[in-house]
Parts: C-alpha cells; structure tokens; sequence
C-alpha cells in the first residue's frame, strides 16, 4: 500500500509467568545476547541476574549529590552567618565553632540534594522521559503493565537473526512471538 | 499408614525445618488483572454518589474557610486571630503542628516499613503518601501567614534583598523551614516515581485521547523492562534510605522549636522523640480514618485486608503508650527536677483554665488506644474508626496544650493571660480539614490510589521461584537431608 520501509526493532515473545520469564532470561542472557529486555507488571526479584545486568550505579550518584548538598549547607550558613552578616544571638559565637548550630541545615540540604539526585539520576539511567518507543507500536506490549510477561531481543543486537531468533524464544517457552516494527 | 515414604526422609533427615505459612496480604486468589481492573476502575469509572455526597461539602469548606478566610486576613491584618501578645502562638503554629505530624505516617508506611521489609505496606503506601503530601500543603499555610505580612514570606528563604539581612542559622525557626520543605519536596518526589508504572498501567489502558496523553506524559514512557526496574528499585531504595532519617529529622525539628527555648513546660530533652512518637501515631490514625471509609466504597477489601488494619491498630497501640510514657515523663521530671517554674507549669496544664484540653488529651490519647489490647476489638471497625477518631482529636488537643498552656503562664505575672481562638481562627482550621479531604477525594479521582505493581509484586507467585518451590514443597528438606548425609560419612 505504501512505499515506506518500516525498520524492524526486534521481536517481542510472552511468557506465561514470572517463574518461565525467569528462566527464559536465563537462556537468553547465555545465548549472548546484549540488547534485550524483559518486560513485567512488577518489579521481579532476582531478574538482573539472570539477565546478567550490574548493580545499579545511582548510589554512586546521589553520594556525590548529597555531599554536595552538605557542601552548599554548610557554605551558605558559613558565609552568612560569619563572613557576610555575623550576629551574635542566642549567646552563640560567629566564628567556626557556631557549627553544631548549623547541622540542622546540613542535615537536610543533604537529603534534598540527594532526593532531586535520585530523581534526576534515575531519569538518565533508564533514559526517560521519552514521548515514544518501538514497543508501544506493538498490539500486546499493553498488557506489560498489566499482566504480561515479556522478552523483547532488540534488531540491533549483533546476535539477531530473523529466524534464528525466532526459534531461539519459542524454545525456552515464548508464545504470540511478534517482530516489532518502528511505525515510520 | 504413609509411613513407607516417610521412613526413608526421617532416617536421613533429623533436620527438617518447619516453614510458616505467611499470611496472604492479597485475599481469594486474585489475579493480576483483576488488581490493575480493580484499582484503575476507581479512577474510570463514574464515582459513587457517596464521593459527591463528600467531595462538595469539602470544597465549599476549603473555598470559604482556606480561600476566604486568607483573602480576610490578608486584607485586614493577623489580627484578626486570636493571637495576643503573650501566647503569640495560637492556633495557628497548633494547626501547624497537628498537619506536620499527620503527614509521618505516609513516609514511615514508604520509607521506616520498605527498609524493615514488612510488605503488607503495599496496599496502603500509595494513599498514605498522598496523605503526607496534602497535610504538609495544609501545615504550609500556618506559618506562611503567620509571619503577618505574607507577601513578605520569601524572606524566609536565604536569598539576598535588599536590606543585606540575612537569616539566622542558628535559630530552630529557620532548620524549620529546611525541614519542612525538604520534607514536602522529597516527599513529592517519592510518591510521584512510587507511582510512575502505575501511571503508565492508566495509559495502557486509556483509550487514545486526552486522557491518554495527560497519562502518558506524567508515566514519562514508562515501560516495566527489567533495565528499568533494575534502577528504579535501586531509586526506591535510597529514596527510602534517605526519608527513614528525614521523617525523624522533621518532627524533631519542629520540637526544637519549642525545646531550645528556656520556657518551663518545653525546655525538655525528651521533646524530640516524643513529637515524633506523636506524629507517628496522629498519623496512622488518620491513614485509619480516610482508608477504612475508601476501602468500603471502593470495594479493596481484597487488598487492605483485615491483617492491614489489625497491624496499624498495633502500631497505634504501641506509638500511643510511648507518648503516654512521655506524657508521664514529663510529669515526673518537673517534680524530680524540683524547679518551681516546672512543677508550677505542670500544674497549671492539669489544673487550670485548660484542664479540659490536659484531660482530653490524655483520655484520647492514651487510654482509648488501650483498647486495641484485644484483638476482637482490633477486628470490629466501628471501634477502630472510632479510636482513630479519638486520636485524631487528642493529638490536636496534645498541640493545644503544648503550645497555649504554656505561653498563656510564662514567667511574668504581669503577662499572663488566657487565650481563645477568633472565628478567623477556627474558620481557617475548619477549611484547612475541608481542603485536605478535597484534595484527598480528588486524588482517589485521578490516581492510582493503591500501589498496582507493588500489590502485584506482594502475590505469592510473583517470585520467580514460585513455581520451584511449589514442586518441592518440603521446603528444601531433600537437600539438607543430602548434605546432612554427607557431613556424617565426611565425618566417618
């Protein structure tokens, strides 16, 4: 009907539970594939290792975030309180040793830098947001977050091959296995 | 008998580990499906009169009393509350306190009971959440317009003006407003990425549309790979690593407020853990107050589950006998310390003008808990509704006595003086419950108001070792029989 070529992104397979997508991602991570993904309702324990993935690195993230907010804390009370604007109130000295007074501050800018860090750290690492995926093209992928289990093994992968691949996800138990295609 | 096959596995054995069955925090076997059907229905389907019946009282309180009321003091001046020149501090900073302390229940069911792994926290953290959110919008207001001139209230926040002042560091007023908004900040941040793949189960089944695009873009394209998953709970983790502290930190704050200063009647170490105590228990009250009704309508009873309820009963037992102890702590250590100005103030709360605010408090704070001892008592709601009603109560009335008892005796006779609210006054607290329940019931509205896939994630076969464990339900007594046996012949 049309003229235009529509790029493949991968294929798409269900699973019938969390035990069989457990297992499934087993194969799939020995069979050597890199870029592919599983695709649950819930957060399923014990996933990354059978997908073979790293411990997040967001912690290292948010240590620096929140030191960083200890850092500002103790700046902005510092500066204002001894360089810039020194009072002497409550008997409290403005030299360094009003310190204990300031805690408080620390404390808290150190948990609000390390909160928007979080936030903003896990939005890079998992590359959202974004307005559309490949994925949502497809007519099952809904129920991903709803009750469907899935395996998606990306076109990009340099293990992909039409058939093989195929093949490969109906053996360790895929059904309604789909080939994904990017809408334009 | 069975024993032929048995005989062989009790030989080997001698150890064979009893494992407990848990109690199921999801009721009759629900499916997936059913869940997300069940709490997304809420939000697409027509809601029941009774959400009307309660949605446009509260919108006309919170127009008149939040929206009219400050549109009144604002025009006119503080004054019109009842704050005088000795108890400065009136209903407003009670007010204050009261909706603070209501919002610590939401961060300790996500934060305190994620790290403790008590996973029936599920059902009931969504809601919660969204409780700490809106009661920390309605303690907003009271100091906002307290400091008098409003429009000046971003003097609070240290940024340079004109007149070169700056903050003082070292006064608790101003940790306070850190605390409290750090608070409500980080507490946004963790309901809004608890509810991301909830949002994102709301799109998958919207229909295309508006609806469809105002979903999808709060879910941020959320689509539930494990690559995502993998951060997110790492996200989660932390958020609730670091709200575990900060809950403490912001009611211990608030009491610093009172603490630090050399007033009898607050100057007390013991004012930190017990404001958090208090806030800890006014809070799950209120989870107890607005879920109960919620549970009912919306028919979740599969869900919040008799054992939820049972389990904040306990909670509210127990954080309401450490407050009681810290009532009677305080009690005895004016008479211990034998400081006149303490014993005096004491006496003053429990038998003077304000001695029906003490007995309040303490009757509803401390004795009707008690009640949750039984476990029959526990299991009829309209008794834990009507407890939780009682704390509600007592733990204003707690704020009431702290604050107003104490400022109307302070050290000068020639500054005593007695303190009653104005209508502005009691107008504006009145709108403040208004506006809560409106935001509350418009949240039930438009937003998953239980944890889809955490409730998902509590089901029994959602580890993906179910199914293993289901076809060797001797919980692993083979294998210890197998090592046991070859620990003997290691050792022969």
């Amino acid at each position: 009907m049309s003229t235009t070529r529509k790029r493949v992104y991968g294929y798409l397979a269900e699973f019938k539970s969390a035990s069989a997508l457990y297992k499934a991602a087993e194969k799939v991570r020995d069979a050597g594939f890199k870029k592919w993904d599983c695709y649950t309702p819930y957060p399923v324990h014990g996933l990354d290792g059978a997908m073979g993935l790293k411990r997040s690195v967001l912690p290292w993230f948010v240590f620096f975030g929140g030191s960083a907010g200890c850092a500002t804390a103790f700046a902005l009370a510092y500066v204002t309180q001894v360089v810039i604007y020194p009072t002497i109130v409550q008997a409290k000295p403005t030299n360094i040793f009003t310190i204990p007074a300031f805690f408080p501050v620390m404390f808290e800018l150190t948990i609000l830098f390390s909160g928007f860090t979080v936030l903003f750290g896990l939005l890079g690492l998992i590359q959202l947001p974004r307005l559309n995926h490949p994925l949502f093209a497809s007519k099952q992928f809904h129920r991903a977050t709803d009750d469907g289990f899935f395996i998606a093994i990306e076109a990009r992968d340099a293990k992909f091959s039409p058939d093989a691949t195929r093949d490969l996800l109906a053996d360790i138990g895929g059904t309604s296995i789909e080939l994904v295609e990017e809408e334009n | 008998m069975a024993a032929n096959t048995e005989t062989a596995s009790q030989q080997d054995t001698g150890v064979k580990l009893p494992v407990l069955k848990r109690e199921k925090l999801i009721l009759n076997e629900r499916s997936y499906h059913w869940i997300t059907d069940r709490v997304c229905g809420i939000i697409e389907n027509k809601q029941p009169a009774l959400w009307w019946l309660m949605f446009i009282p509260s919108v006309i309180i919170a127009m008149i009393g939040v929206g009219g009321g400050l549109i009144h003091l604002v025009s006119t001046g503080v004054g019109v509350w009842g704050n005088t020149n000795r108890v400065m501090w009136g209903w407003p900073i009670v007010n204050f306190v009261f909706w603070i302390g209501i919002g610590h229940a939401g961060t300790l069911i996500s934060a305190i009971l994620f790290l403790t792994r008590q996973n029936w926290r599920t059902s009931i953290n969504r809601a919660a959440e969204a409780m700490t959110i809106f009661a920390v919008m309605c303690a907003g207001i009271f100091p906002a317009f307290h400091v008098g001139r409003v429009w000046f209230a971003w003097f609070l926040a240290p940024i340079p003006n004109a007149n070169a002042v700056w903050q003082n560091f070292k006064s608790p007023l101003l940790w306070d407003v850190f605390a409290v908004s750090t608070y409500f900040t980080v507490s946004l941040i963790f309901w809004y990425l608890g509810m991301v793949p909830d949002l994102a189960t709301i799109r998958d089944r919207c229909k295309p549309g508006i609806r469809k695009i105002l979903y999808g873009i709060f879910a941020i394209g959320w689509r539930g790979g494990n690559r995502q998953w993998s951060h997110y709970e790492m996200a989660y983790l932390l958020l609730a690593a670091l709200s575990t502290p900060l809950v403490l930190s912001v009611h211990s704050v608030v009491s610093f407020d009172f603490a630090t200063s050399v007033v009898p009647g607050w100057h007390t170490t013991i004012f930190p853990p017990y404001f958090v105590a208090g806030a800890i228990f006014g809070g799950f009250a209120m989870v107890l107050t607005i879920m109960i009704p919620a549970r009912f309508i919306y028919g979740l009873q599969d869900m919040i589950t008799m054992k939820h309820i049972d389990n904040m009963a306990k909670i509210i037992l127990l954080t309401g006998t450490i407050v009681g102890y810290a009532y009677l702590m305080e009690l005895f250590v004016a008479f211990y310390s034998g400081a006149i100005y303490e014993i005096e103030a004491f006496k003053y709360r429990i038998t003077g003008p304000y001695w029906w605010a003490y007995a309040c408090m303490m009757s509803l704070n401390v004795l009707s808990p008690q009640i949750f001892w039984f476990k029959s008592m526990r299991e009829n709601l309209w008794v834990v509704m009507l407890v939780a009603m009682c704390v509600n109560v007592g733990m204003w009335f707690e704020r009431f006595v702290i604050i107003v008892t104490t400022l109307a005796r302070m050290w000068l006779p020639g500054d005593w003086k007695t303190f009653s609210p104005s209508p502005q006054d009691q107008m504006l607290f009145v709108g403040t419950i208004g506006m809560f329940l409106m935001l509350f019931l418009l949240f039930l509205r438009f937003l998953p108001c239980i944890n889809i896939a955490e409730v998902k994630w509590a089901k029994e076969e959602s580890d993906p070792h179910f199914e293993d464990n289901e076809e060797h339900n001797d919980a692993g007594a083979e294998d210890i029989a197998a090592y046991q046996k070859e620990l003997e012949s290691s050792k022969g």
